[in-house]
Protein backbone atom coordinates (compact mmCIF):
# COMPACT_ATOMS: atom_id res chain seq x y z
CA UNK A 1 0.00 0.00 0.00
CA UNK A 2 1.20 3.86 -0.69
CA UNK A 3 1.72 5.59 2.19
CA UNK A 4 3.89 8.99 2.97
CA UNK A 5 7.70 8.69 2.73
CA UNK A 6 7.77 12.04 5.14
CA UNK A 7 5.67 13.38 7.71
CA UNK A 8 4.18 16.69 6.21
CA UNK A 9 6.32 19.35 7.82
CA UNK A 10 3.90 22.29 9.89
CA UNK A 11 4.80 24.50 7.14
CA UNK A 12 3.52 22.12 3.97
CA UNK A 13 0.78 21.29 5.92
CA UNK A 14 0.04 24.70 6.52
CA UNK A 15 0.59 25.90 3.11
CA UNK A 16 -2.34 23.47 2.16
CA UNK A 17 -4.46 24.52 4.26
CA UNK A 18 -3.97 28.23 3.70
CA UNK A 19 -5.65 27.53 0.22
CA UNK A 20 -8.11 24.85 0.52
CA UNK A 21 -9.66 24.89 3.99
CA UNK A 22 -9.59 28.55 4.46
CA UNK A 23 -12.70 30.31 6.30
CA UNK A 24 -13.36 33.86 4.71
CA UNK A 25 -15.05 35.98 6.90
CA UNK A 26 -18.50 37.39 6.32
CA UNK A 27 -19.00 40.55 5.06
CA UNK A 28 -20.94 43.38 6.31
CA UNK A 29 -22.55 46.57 5.25
CA UNK A 30 -23.89 49.14 7.24
CA UNK A 31 -27.78 48.71 7.22
CA UNK A 32 -28.62 52.29 5.37
CA UNK A 33 -31.64 53.02 7.41
CA UNK A 34 -30.41 52.17 10.70
CA UNK A 35 -27.11 51.71 10.94
CA UNK A 36 -26.62 48.09 12.31
CA UNK A 37 -24.43 46.09 10.57
CA UNK A 38 -26.29 43.82 8.15
CA UNK A 39 -25.44 41.44 5.75
CA UNK A 40 -26.05 42.47 2.10
CA UNK A 41 -28.94 41.66 -0.29
CA UNK A 42 -30.98 40.70 2.82
CA UNK A 43 -33.69 42.27 4.57
CA UNK A 44 -31.70 43.90 7.75
CA UNK A 45 -32.49 41.85 10.73
CA UNK A 46 -32.33 44.92 13.21
CA UNK A 47 -34.76 47.31 10.97
CA UNK A 48 -36.02 45.03 9.04
CA UNK A 49 -35.89 46.96 6.22
CA UNK A 50 -34.48 46.51 2.75
CA UNK A 51 -34.22 48.85 -0.32
CA UNK A 52 -36.29 51.66 1.22
CA UNK A 53 -38.75 49.52 2.82
CA UNK A 54 -39.98 47.14 5.39
CA UNK A 55 -40.41 43.52 4.92
CA UNK A 56 -42.81 41.52 6.98
CA UNK A 57 -40.98 38.92 9.09
CA UNK A 58 -37.62 39.90 8.35
CA UNK A 59 -37.17 41.81 12.11
CA UNK A 60 -35.63 39.86 14.79
CA UNK A 61 -37.56 40.15 18.10
CA UNK A 62 -34.95 39.77 20.62
CA UNK A 63 -31.45 39.66 18.97
CA UNK A 64 -29.60 43.37 18.39
CA UNK A 65 -26.15 42.61 18.98
CA UNK B 1 -24.05 12.79 -13.12
CA UNK B 2 -26.77 15.53 -13.60
CA UNK B 3 -25.56 17.16 -16.97
CA UNK B 4 -28.45 18.83 -18.49
CA UNK B 5 -30.65 18.25 -15.69
CA UNK B 6 -32.68 21.44 -14.47
CA UNK B 7 -34.45 22.07 -12.36
CA UNK B 8 -34.74 21.21 -7.74
CA UNK B 9 -36.49 17.49 -6.83
CA UNK B 10 -37.07 19.14 -3.20
CA UNK B 11 -36.85 15.20 -2.00
CA UNK B 12 -40.18 14.68 -3.06
CA UNK B 13 -41.47 11.88 -5.65
CA UNK B 14 -43.18 14.26 -8.78
CA UNK B 15 -46.41 14.20 -7.61
CA UNK B 16 -45.67 15.45 -4.19
CA UNK B 17 -43.55 17.91 -5.59
CA UNK B 18 -46.70 18.78 -8.11
CA UNK B 19 -48.77 18.77 -5.32
CA UNK B 20 -46.25 21.23 -3.54
CA UNK B 21 -46.07 23.47 -6.22
CA UNK B 22 -49.88 24.06 -6.78
CA UNK B 23 -50.21 24.82 -3.10
CA UNK B 24 -47.09 27.31 -3.38
CA UNK B 25 -48.36 28.91 -6.31
CA UNK B 26 -51.92 29.05 -5.20
CA UNK B 27 -51.17 31.10 -2.26
CA UNK B 28 -48.90 33.22 -4.18
CA UNK B 29 -51.33 34.26 -6.34
CA UNK B 30 -53.95 34.54 -3.62
CA UNK B 31 -51.81 36.51 -1.54
CA UNK B 32 -49.71 38.43 -3.56
CA UNK B 33 -46.65 37.61 -1.08
CA UNK B 34 -45.70 34.52 0.56
CA UNK B 35 -42.62 33.23 2.95
CA UNK B 36 -41.01 30.38 1.93
CA UNK B 37 -37.74 28.96 1.63
CA UNK B 38 -35.01 30.25 -1.09
CA UNK B 39 -34.71 27.30 -2.98
CA UNK B 40 -38.63 27.04 -2.81
CA UNK B 41 -39.20 30.19 -4.04
CA UNK B 42 -36.19 29.93 -7.14
CA UNK B 43 -38.53 27.01 -8.50
CA UNK B 44 -41.55 28.51 -7.76
CA UNK B 45 -40.67 31.25 -9.65
CA UNK B 46 -40.39 28.99 -12.86
CA UNK B 47 -43.97 27.61 -12.36
CA UNK B 48 -46.00 30.49 -11.37
CA UNK B 49 -44.32 32.72 -14.08
CA UNK B 50 -45.42 30.17 -17.11
CA UNK B 51 -48.64 30.43 -15.55
CA UNK B 52 -48.89 34.21 -15.91
CA UNK B 53 -47.35 34.11 -19.88
CA UNK B 54 -50.08 31.41 -20.87
CA UNK B 55 -52.55 34.45 -19.83
CA UNK B 56 -51.11 37.05 -21.05
CA UNK B 57 -50.45 35.17 -24.68
CA UNK B 58 -54.11 36.08 -24.64
CA UNK B 59 -53.60 39.81 -25.05
CA UNK B 60 -56.38 41.75 -24.10
CA UNK B 61 -58.78 38.88 -24.64
CA UNK B 62 -57.93 37.86 -20.94
CA UNK B 63 -59.22 40.93 -19.19
CA UNK B 64 -62.20 41.67 -22.01
CA UNK B 65 -65.56 41.28 -20.67
CA UNK B 66 -67.34 38.02 -22.48
CA UNK B 67 -70.44 39.75 -23.91
CA UNK B 68 -67.58 41.91 -26.16
CA UNK B 69 -65.47 38.85 -27.27
CA UNK B 70 -65.82 36.97 -30.60
CA UNK B 71 -66.56 33.28 -30.49
CA UNK B 72 -63.76 32.30 -31.46
CA UNK B 73 -61.79 34.34 -28.60
CA UNK B 74 -64.40 33.23 -25.41
CA UNK B 75 -63.02 29.76 -26.91
CA UNK B 76 -59.15 30.91 -26.54
CA UNK B 77 -59.94 32.34 -23.00
CA UNK B 78 -61.65 29.30 -22.20
CA UNK B 79 -58.83 27.24 -23.53
CA UNK B 80 -56.58 29.59 -21.20
CA UNK B 81 -58.61 29.17 -18.05
CA UNK B 82 -58.66 25.63 -18.24
CA UNK B 83 -54.47 25.38 -18.37
CA UNK B 84 -54.66 27.59 -15.33
CA UNK B 85 -56.90 25.97 -13.49
CA UNK B 86 -55.26 22.24 -14.32
CA UNK B 87 -52.47 23.61 -12.29
CA UNK B 88 -54.10 26.11 -9.32
CA UNK B 89 -57.03 25.02 -7.42
CA UNK B 90 -60.19 27.03 -8.60
CA UNK B 91 -60.75 28.93 -5.34
CA UNK B 92 -58.61 30.50 -2.40
CA UNK B 93 -59.67 32.00 0.80
CA UNK B 94 -58.23 35.02 2.56
CA UNK B 95 -58.67 36.70 5.98
CA UNK B 96 -58.54 40.19 4.87
CA UNK B 97 -57.24 43.39 7.27
CA UNK B 98 -60.34 43.54 9.32
CA UNK B 99 -60.76 39.61 9.70
CA UNK B 100 -63.44 38.84 7.21
CA UNK B 101 -62.91 36.26 4.96
CA UNK B 102 -62.55 36.87 1.19
CA UNK B 103 -62.82 33.89 -0.88
CA UNK B 104 -60.94 34.34 -4.50
CA UNK B 105 -61.54 33.15 -7.63
CA UNK B 106 -57.73 32.11 -8.53
CA UNK B 107 -57.88 31.21 -12.22
CA UNK B 108 -59.99 34.49 -12.81
CA UNK B 109 -57.46 36.92 -10.59
CA UNK B 110 -54.33 35.27 -13.46
CA UNK B 111 -56.96 36.31 -16.43
CA UNK B 112 -58.06 39.28 -15.16
CA UNK B 113 -55.91 40.95 -12.77
CA UNK B 114 -52.51 39.32 -13.48
CA UNK B 115 -52.31 39.02 -17.36
CA UNK B 116 -53.53 42.78 -17.47
CA UNK B 117 -50.94 44.00 -14.82
CA UNK B 118 -48.02 41.95 -16.50
CA UNK B 119 -49.22 43.02 -20.08
CA UNK B 120 -45.92 45.17 -20.70
CA UNK B 121 -43.91 43.09 -18.27
CA UNK B 122 -41.44 41.18 -20.74
CA UNK B 123 -41.03 38.19 -17.36
CA UNK B 124 -39.94 37.96 -14.06
CA UNK B 125 -43.29 39.15 -12.85
CA UNK B 126 -42.09 38.10 -9.19
CA UNK B 127 -39.56 39.71 -6.80
CA UNK B 128 -37.88 37.95 -3.36
CA UNK B 129 -36.32 39.60 -0.33
CA UNK B 130 -33.77 37.27 1.46
CA UNK B 131 -34.24 37.69 5.20
CA UNK B 132 -31.66 35.14 6.91
CA UNK B 133 -31.96 31.86 8.13
CA UNK B 134 -35.08 29.85 9.89
CA UNK B 135 -35.22 28.99 13.29
CA UNK B 136 -34.96 24.61 13.22
CA UNK B 137 -33.60 24.14 10.24
CA UNK B 138 -31.19 27.45 9.61
CA UNK B 139 -32.99 27.45 5.79
CA UNK B 140 -32.55 30.51 4.09
CA UNK B 141 -35.93 32.26 3.75
CA UNK B 142 -37.19 35.01 1.39
CA UNK B 143 -40.24 36.79 0.77
CA UNK B 144 -41.56 36.41 -3.09
CA UNK B 145 -43.97 38.62 -4.14
CA UNK B 146 -45.75 39.76 -7.36
CA UNK B 147 -44.66 42.69 -8.60
CA UNK B 148 -47.16 45.28 -7.86
CA UNK B 149 -48.47 48.11 -10.46
CA UNK B 150 -46.16 51.24 -9.04
CA UNK B 151 -43.22 49.17 -8.01
CA UNK B 152 -41.62 49.44 -11.79
CA UNK B 153 -41.08 53.01 -11.56
CA UNK B 154 -40.09 53.12 -7.92
CA UNK B 155 -37.88 50.44 -8.32
CA UNK B 156 -35.60 52.14 -11.41
CA UNK B 157 -35.43 55.61 -9.00
CA UNK B 158 -34.44 53.84 -5.84
CA UNK B 159 -31.83 51.45 -7.30
CA UNK B 160 -28.93 54.21 -7.90
CA UNK B 161 -28.89 56.26 -4.86
CA UNK B 162 -29.58 53.63 -2.41
CA UNK B 163 -26.41 51.20 -4.06
CA UNK B 164 -24.04 54.33 -2.92
CA UNK B 165 -25.06 54.37 0.25
CA UNK B 166 -25.08 51.06 0.75
CA UNK B 167 -21.42 50.87 0.06
CA UNK B 168 -20.52 52.70 3.16
CA UNK B 169 -18.57 49.80 5.67
CA UNK B 170 -19.75 48.81 8.83
CA UNK B 171 -16.04 49.87 10.49
CA UNK B 172 -17.43 53.89 9.46
CA UNK B 173 -20.61 53.01 10.79
CA UNK B 174 -19.53 51.75 14.27
CA UNK B 175 -18.17 54.85 15.06
CA UNK B 176 -21.01 56.55 14.09
CA UNK B 177 -23.85 55.11 15.85
CA UNK B 178 -20.96 53.90 19.27
CA UNK B 179 -22.49 56.43 21.44
CA UNK B 180 -25.94 55.36 21.24
CA UNK B 181 -25.27 52.12 20.77
CA UNK B 182 -28.25 49.31 20.65
CA UNK B 183 -30.82 51.71 22.45
CA UNK B 184 -30.80 53.82 19.12
CA UNK B 185 -31.83 51.37 16.57
CA UNK B 186 -35.30 50.11 19.17
CA UNK B 187 -35.81 54.38 18.79
CA UNK B 188 -35.75 54.00 14.94
ZN1 LIG C 1 -31.55 48.18 9.67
Amino acid sequence: MAVPKRRTSRSKRNMRRANHDKVTPVQLIACPKCGEPTVPHRACASCGHYKGREIPGAKKASKAD
Amino acid sequence: MRHRNSGRKFDRNSSARRAMFRSLTANLVLHEAIETTDAKAKELRRVAERLITKAKRLGEVAYTAQDKLSPKDKARRLHVARLVGAYIPRFGVRTEKGGDQKKVDLVEKVLLDLAKRFASRPGGYTRTVKYGPRRGDNAPMVLIELIGEGDAAADEGEKKPKKAAAKTTVNSSKKATAPSGTEGVKAE
